[in-house]
């Protein structure tokens, strides 16, 4: 009986196909529109993921707080202490488990080569830099730790400076670039890193701490954040207490006295910025299953009226002995036949949307059986419970009026 | 013979307080087995009504109506529903086959509700297709076929379940002459060779003289009972014409 109800329901659905696909289209859309935001955000949330942990691998980001605790117009409302080379010299000594501590200064500058100009940022650190930040090169060479200190007027460059100033395919090593008012030579091109939530990580010019904080900082020539390389994972939370110990130390707070520089490590800044991305998508996936709910009733109100035009059909299957749940089967069956085909038409639509959408945003797409599998079941419950009201309407009819009905 | 079906004081009204109206007014009617019955009468004569409740498509307001000696105003809708699907054929003189569907799947259909397997059905309905002269129309649909071909497939799909009781509602009321006298020729010979009970309710004279029996309804009542020998020995007569 099942069966049979089954291919029945086929038969209707097959009968007046134009109509059933529009009466199953909210459903298509709401399945549709669910999946693809869901898949789409959850790409996002991955990408953000991706490219944070592109910054560098257990990073730990040591910066200023940027709010000075305490009543306004107070002692220190300038701000908190800077940080030091010598607090880069400390960290390095006296914390275990470091790979690598870079002290960064980031200035904006414009660059000039061939005529050409660059408004980008320049960053001032030391070797160590490189390492801390997972780069790897292109092209030349890193500057070591001498170079560094010494304050020569090298650099190395970003993808994205070489693109714009230098053209697609030369490799500008040994050339030289006009930084501000002086020029320094080209020692190395970086690998590109893309995109990451704080913009292009390619759009940079790395130089020796001593050279930004002689030439181009000026009167702001403070460390401005440290960054800090720990050798594996799970020393991530030792070191980011000692850390705060330390430098609660060196900046002589007393006990009573809140923080005033803030320890970022990626694995947090990753795990903030992908619980919003997370959020919208939920946000996103629960407007959307509002028109599954508006497609349910499409399939009510279309029900209903396939009841009213098939009353002698239904009079007849009650004359020749068909039971009451018999047809409020049939009908239910129906209802959730025409559901079920549009939620599969929904996730199909869904598949090709997700897939191009991803590709046109550089997202990463993942089939997401979780969300296809929910929205599928949702979209069969959505055709039993919008399509019981009609069926059982129709298996209440009296068998003698039904005949009659014209 | 022993008595199909009994009608014991069998009033039906329908509507209530003043404007009630009472279809049947005590009627008492035993139908036998085998037998082949006219109910004719004016409109609004209760005729209608009276088939309703044999088909137990209603039943009674007072009065009992047995059917092989078990109390139909006592069943319920379901039961009633089982009691059809078991024992009753349904023509109507509208056909009411379902329409854009093939002869064949209209005649499976009681079929389906018996839960009988494809196959079995299939070749029931090719079966129930050829005795009433269909045999090769099985994949047309009703808008396909004439209307004298409309009521054989809705003859088969009544007599697919070999019923014990053939109910039909002025079964050539939408066909000529013609087409007519095939369709109660049909319903004859169903009757004389399968043993099925007729009840028809017919308006025609012509139409009434196959059966063996003819009851008169008028205004709710049972006015004239009366067994037409004549009409059996026509059948006959014809039959050996045909010989």
């Amino acid at each position: 009986m099942l069966w049979s109800s089954l291919l029945l329901a086929v038969r209707e659905v097959r009968r007046n196909i134009l109509r059933s696909f529009l009466t199953v289209l909210g459903i298509v859309i709401g399945v549709s529109a669910v999946i693809t935001m869901v898949t789409l955000g959850n790409g996002a949330t991955e990408s953000v993921r991706q490219q944070v942990e592109n910054l560098g691998s257990n990073l730990l980001m040591l910066r200023q707080a940027r709010f000075r605790r305490g009543p306004p117009g107070s002692a220190g409302a300038s701000g908190p202490p800077p940080f030091k080379l010598s607090d880069v010299d400390a960290i390095r000594e006296r914390i275990p488990g470091i790979a690598a501590v870079a002290p960064e200064i980031e200035v904006n500058s414009t660059v000039v080569a061939y005529a050409k100009n660059w408004s980008t940022e320049v960053v001032g650190t030391t070797a160590d830099y490189f390492l801390a930040g997972s780069w790897e090169l292109a092209a030349g060479r890193f500057f070591n730790e001498q170079e560094a200190n010494s304050g020569a007027t090298l650099c190395v460059i970003g993808e994205t400076i070489r693109k714009e100033l230098y053209g697609t395919t030369a490799m500008p090593v040994g050339e030289s670039l006009r930084v501000k008012n002086f020029s320094c030579e080209i020692i190395g091109v970086l690998k590109s890193k893309g995109q990451a939530p704080m913009g292009d990580q390619d759009d940079k010019v790395v130089m020796p701490l001593g050279a930004v904080q002689r030439r181009l900082a000026g009167s702001r020539r403070s460390i401005s954040d440290i960054m800090i390389s720990v050798a594996s994972a799970e020393q991530i939370d030792t070191v980011k207490l000692q850390l705060t110990a330390l430098m609660r130390e060196r900046r002589r707070l007393a006990a009573n006295e809140d923080d005033d520089f803030n320890v970022l490590d990626t694995r947090q800044i990753a795990d903030t910025l992908s619980g919003t991305t997370q959020v919208l998508t939920g946000l996103l996936g629960a407007v959307a299953s509002v028109s599954l709910l508006v497609g349910g009733i499409g399939i009510m109100n279309i029900m209903l009226v396939s009841v009213t035009e098939r009353t002698r059909e239904i009079g007849i299957r009650l004359a020749i002995g068909a039971l009451e749940r018999e047809v409020l089967l049939q009908f239910l069956i129906e209802a959730v036949v025409l559901a079920a085909l549009g939620g599969l038409l929904g996730i199909l639509i869904a598949t090709i949307a997700s897939v191009t959408l991803a590709a046109l945003m550089g997202l990463p797409y993942h089939f997401d059986v979780g969300i296809n599998l929910i929205s599928f079941l949702f979209s069969a419950g959505i055709g039993v419970l919008f399509g019981y009201m009609p069926a059982r309407r129709a298996a209440q009819l009296d068998p003698i009026d039904a005949l009659r009905h014209e | 013979m022993s008595a199909l079906l009994e009608f014991s004081g069998v009033t039906k009204s329908y509507g209530q307080g003043d404007v009630a109206f009472q279809a049947l007014r005590g009627v008492d009617l035993k139908v036998n087995e085998g037998d082949f019955v006219a109910v004719m009468g004016p409109s609004g004569s209760g005729k209608s009504t009276v088939m309703n409740i044999i088909g137990c498509l209603d039943v009674p307001t007072t009065g009992s109506y047995r059917f092989r000696d078990v109390c139909i105003e006592d069943l319920s809708r379901n039961e009633r529903a089982l009691l059809r699907r078991h024992f009753l054929g349904f023509v109507f003189q509208g056909f009411n086959l379902l329409a854009r569907t093939s002869a064949q799947e209209n005649v499976e259909l009681p079929l389906l509700y018996r839960g009988e397997p494809a196959d079995v059905r299939a070749a029931a309905a090719k079966r129930a297709l050829a005795q009433v002269g269909l045999a090769g129309w099985e994949h047309h649909t009703p808008a396909e076929l004439s209307g004298g071909q409309q009521q054989r497939v809705a003859i088969a799909r009544a007599i697919v379940t070999n019923p014990t009781l053939l109910l039909a509602d002025e079964p050539t009321g939408n066909l000529d002459t013609r087409r007519s006298h095939e369709i109660m020729e049909l319903l004859a010979s169903l009757n004389r060779n399968n043993g099925i009970t007729v009840l028809m309710v017919t308006h025609e004279e012509d139409m009434a003289a196959y059966a063996r029996r003819v009851v008169h309804f008028v205004d709710g009542l049972v006015a004239r009972d009366e067994v037409q020998e004549q009409a059996a020995g026509r059948l006959q007569e014809r039959d050996h014409a045909v010989e």
